[in-house]
């Protein structure tokens, strides 16, 4: 056995002569036993002699390998200084391999210690304190590994114009604007308690927090909790969270209980941005956009499927046989049609084009979805109190999901964004049904459903 | 207005200024004040000093000027119309503000924006000063990031990045009829013409450095560019495109995404509800992949639904262009280049790193590459390694559902 005393925690520089004589002399590893300053040693420990004089050939050794040494001998495990010496003495140049065992397990002590050096430079505080000698600026910081004296440049670099100190469990840093010194351990108790300018700092914490985008979670994986208890700012955290989705709710209501008075210029802007729209395919083969209209404060939202051979070419909505039926139901239903904003699930134009003639084609779910922006912001703008739907495509794009229209038809319904839903056949399918009777019942139906809707408001 | 405090303006400055999404600190020329006349450093690398709930760091004092503004843009809470509280810092107050919390180390330096008072050069000239004093008064080695404004005389912007460290202009909406429709007194081709023109000044700066090494640095860490997603029709097949675009003809550092969050007092102009912030983590993904993974733009947009044109919010965007082009897998860890390592979902750069160095030593077996990556589960179906192979997985039609994170951990992660 042999036991090697270093200096102290941090003393790369006396492991790297040890192990270098060590490994030139041949000492396996377990035949060595590292300890640090007076205190521990190992009972069994034998030869304390220093170890032989180096004289086999001159070992090299990756920089790779030193890089990572400088990294793990700041590590606060003990064993550090086994594991590098037998990575050594098997063969420095494994350490490009980062499958095997002891090299992995030493890299992740390295990236261990070099987070906590960089979480050192972010994160100490420091407190003004103003004596007979002048302004020094003052830190407490409780470190994990063993990285104080290694971090110390940083902070030279940084603040030699100041005059400081940072004081940790292990030792103490003082710089007074021409040379670094070192001090004893410290406690809490030696740095200053409070700092002016600290308020200030947590009125920032406070106001650059978006209260919209609460993300706990990427907080603390960056700034562990550990950390917190030497960062004023942190004290504000609980509250902030606790009244996040308070603020955002009410910012949200705000909005939506506020009457604009831009309404009918932010609907027209919609609609100018609706005629460019590429969200999906069916632009391309499309004459044009067909958005919705009627009153921006009408109670009821009418919703179609999307805009048919006519409503395409004359862009706008319910123009052609369909929107004839529609028409003459509502009136029959006694809805008073200048108190209804139409519009469509899709809306672009889908078909397929047999000779000259151009046949409708169903909306796919992709088309749909992509749709949805525009219906949202529709209801966004106009609020009504209920929204109907004609047909399996509308029902789908107010109530978010597929369904049939038996399941939902004259029944209220609970939609995703609030208010209130309705759903019934869209009229094209009345036009559609040969038999004449049954074509009769399923219209006497639909303004049935009509009546019952209006009778919601 | 009644006079307010520093305090007071601070938190009126600071909350105008939270939704640009940029705090980034990095990549800038290296500085130090050991000459012990200056304070401060830059090391390259940029620090988070502090993060706030919202899982945003905090490296840089990020303030308005003023949040006074003579413009109407509807998605932004100084707009004219809006009823928020003013204010106003001088130049002075900033560079106090600025030079107080980094003594304590609190910040790595300061983001400046500005509302538009009087003029545009006015304006400009107010901030230039800012980071002037900072600079010649008080010999500030920190961080400066300056946002300038687009049509602010030549000069100025000149000024403006002989002092900071990185410049950015936003182009705000991803679509030109996004911007027409959110931004009206805004213009798309001035803000893209500063923008050229930036990029111009940023490399004569670097290119006369290269001959004279006394000529003055320019803007070292470059410039950014910040898009609001979700407040008009963009998909993020859209913004992709447009991402891609910007990086190539205004050699940006950084595209920033946004999504759009409420506000208070906000204009009927915008949506009520805020996009999912999944999906702005999904774009900066697909940034990443642009960036560090050597994927084409048009490659990433493979990974965007086409009917709807959206990337899937439930998986990353490097796993649902593997699932769609299955043919590219498995992988041999032990033979392929780099170019198709990194086309691996769950192998990042640094796991790409350590296989191609690992193997050189030894011919990897599945336990080797769980040592080198997160999730062995993850990159299994799409590997082959010594003693693996995945036979029939990769042809599986519920892969998806294999390899997906479950629902319930995505809402975590998305909250």
């Amino acid at each position: 056995m042999r036991a090697i005393t270093l200096s102290a925690e941090d003393d790369f520089d006396g492991w790297r002569d040890a192990a270098r004589a060590l490994a030139q002399a041949h000492v396996p590893p377990p035949e060595v036993v590292w300890r640090v300053g007076e205190g521990g040693g190992d009972l069994f420990a034998v030869d304390a002699s220093p170890p032989p004089a180096a004289t086999g050939p001159q070992l090299r050794v990756p920089k790779a390998f030193v890089e990572l040494a400088q990294a793990v001998i700041l590590h606060s495990d003990p064993q550090r200084f086994a594991l590098l010496y037998t990575l050594l003495t098997t063969d420095s140049h494994r350490v490009e391999d980062r499958a095997d065992p002891l090299v992995r397990r030493l890299e992740l002590m390295a990236k261990a210690v070099r987070r906590d050096i960089h979480k050192m430079r972010a994160f100490v505080r420091f407190r003004e304190l103003v004596d007979d000698t002048g302004t020094r600026f003052v830190a407490w910081f409780e470190p994990e590994h063993h990285i104080v004296r290694a971090n110390a440049r940083f902070f030279v670099e940084r603040f030699a114009s100041m005059r400081w100190s940072i004081l940790t469990p292990e030792v103490s840093l003082h710089w007074d604007g021409t040379t670094l010194s070192e001090g004893p351990a410290a406690t809490r108790e030696d740095a200053p308690a409070d700092d002016p300018v600290e308020a200030v700092w947590k009125t920032y914490y406070a106001s650059i927090f978006n209260p919209a985008r609460l993300k706990t979670g990427a907080m603390l994986k960056e700034m562990p909790r550990k950390y917190w208890k030497n960062m004023p700012e942190t004290a504000l955290v609980k509250a902030l969270v606790a009244g996040a989705r308070a603020r955002e709710t009410a910012m949200v209501e705000t909005a939506r209980g506020a009457v604009g008075g831009n309404v009918e210029g932010a609907w027209e802007a919609l609609r100018d941005e609706a005629s460019a729209c590429t969200r999906c395919p069916l632009y391309k083969p499309a004459t044009q956009t067909v958005f919705g209209e009627g009153p921006l404060d009408a109670p009821m939202m009418l919703v179609g499927e999307q805009p048919g051979d006519q409503e395409d070419l004359a862009g706008r909505a319910f123009v052609g046989p369909a929107g004839q039926m529609l028409d003459r139901a509502l009136d029959e239903a006694g809805i008073d049609r200048a108190r209804v904003y139409v519009t469509n699930a899709v809306k672009h134009f889908k078909f397929e084009p047999r000779g000259k003639r151009r046949i409708h084609a169903k909306p796919d779910a992709g088309e749909i979805t992509a749709c949805r922006w525009w219906y949202e912001q529709e209801l966004a703008l106009v609020r009504p109190k209920l929204v109907v739907a004609l047909g399996a495509t509308a029902a789908r794009q107010i109530t978010g999901k597929a369904a049939t229209i038996a399941k939902l038809r004259g029944r209220k319904l609970a939609l995703p964004e609030g208010g209130t839903g309705w759903v019934t056949v869209h009229p094209s399918y009345l036009l559609r049904l040969p038999d004449a009777d049954a074509a009769a019942q399923a219209y006497l139906d639909f303004v049935a459903d009509l009546r019952g809707a209006w009778a919601l408001l | 207005m009644a006079q307010l405090d520093t305090r007071a303006k601070l938190a009126i400055l600071a909350d105008a200024a939270k939704y640009d999404a940029s705090c980034a600190s990095s990549g800038t020329a290296k500085r130090t004040s050991k000459d012990g006349k200056g304070l401060g450093s830059t090391t390259g690398m940029g620090i988070c000093h502090a993060y706030a709930p919202d899982g945003r760091c905090i490296s840089l004092l990020k303030i308005l000027l003023t949040n006074s503004c003579i413009f109407d843009c509807h998605y932004c809470i100084n707009r004219k119309s809006s009823n928020v509280r003013r204010a106003r810092f001088t130049p002075a107050e900033v560079v106090e503000l600025t030079l107080n919390f980094y003594r304590r180390n609190y910040i790595e330096g300061l983001f400046l924006s500005s509302g538009i008072i009087r003029s545009s050069n006015y304006t400009m000239e107010q901030m230039v000063e800012v980071a002037r004093s900072l600079r010649e008064d008080h010999h500030f080695r920190g961080y400066i990031h300056l946002k300038t404004i687009p049509d602010a005389d030549p000069e100025l912007i000149h000024q403006a990045g002989l002092h900071a460290d990185r410049l950015s202009i936003n182009v705000e909406l991803p679509t030109v009829a996004g911007l027409k429709r959110l931004a009206p007194e805004k213009s798309a081709p001035q803000i893209e013409g500063a923008m050229l023109g930036m990029r111009s000044a940023i490399e004569e700066g670097a290119d006369a450095r290269k001959r004279y090494r006394s000529a003055p640095k320019f803007a070292p860490a470059g410039q950014s560019t910040q898009m609001i997603v979700g407040a008009d029709a963009a998909t993020d097949g859209d913004i992709i495109g447009r991402a891609a675009g910007l990086y190539d003809r205004f050699g940006l550092r950084r595209v920033y995404y946004s999504a759009f969050s409420p506000i208070p007092d906000a204009s009927t102009v915008l949506p009520l509800q805020r996009p999912p912030l999944m999906r702005e983590h999904r774009l900066y993904q697909s940034d990443w992949l642009m960036r560090f993974y050597d994927y084409r733009p048009d490659e990433v947009a493979q990974a965007v639904d086409p009917a709807t044109g959206m990337l899937p919010l439930d998986i990353d965007p490097k796993l649902a262009w593997a699932l769609r082009f299955r043919d590219r897998f498995p992988v041999d860890l032990n033979r392929a280049p780099r170019e198709a390592l990194l086309r691996v979902p769950g192998l990042g750069t640094k796991a790409v790193a350590s296989i191609l160095a690992a193997r050189k030593w030894r011919r990897l077996r599945l336990e080797d590459v769980a040592r080198l990556t997160v999730s062995l589960a993850k990159i299994r179906p799409f590997i082959v390694t010594a003693d693996w192979r995945p036979v029939a997985l990769i042809d599986k039609v519920d892969l998806q559902a294999w390899i997906a994170p479950k629902k319930a951990q995505l809402e975590l992660f998305a909250a």
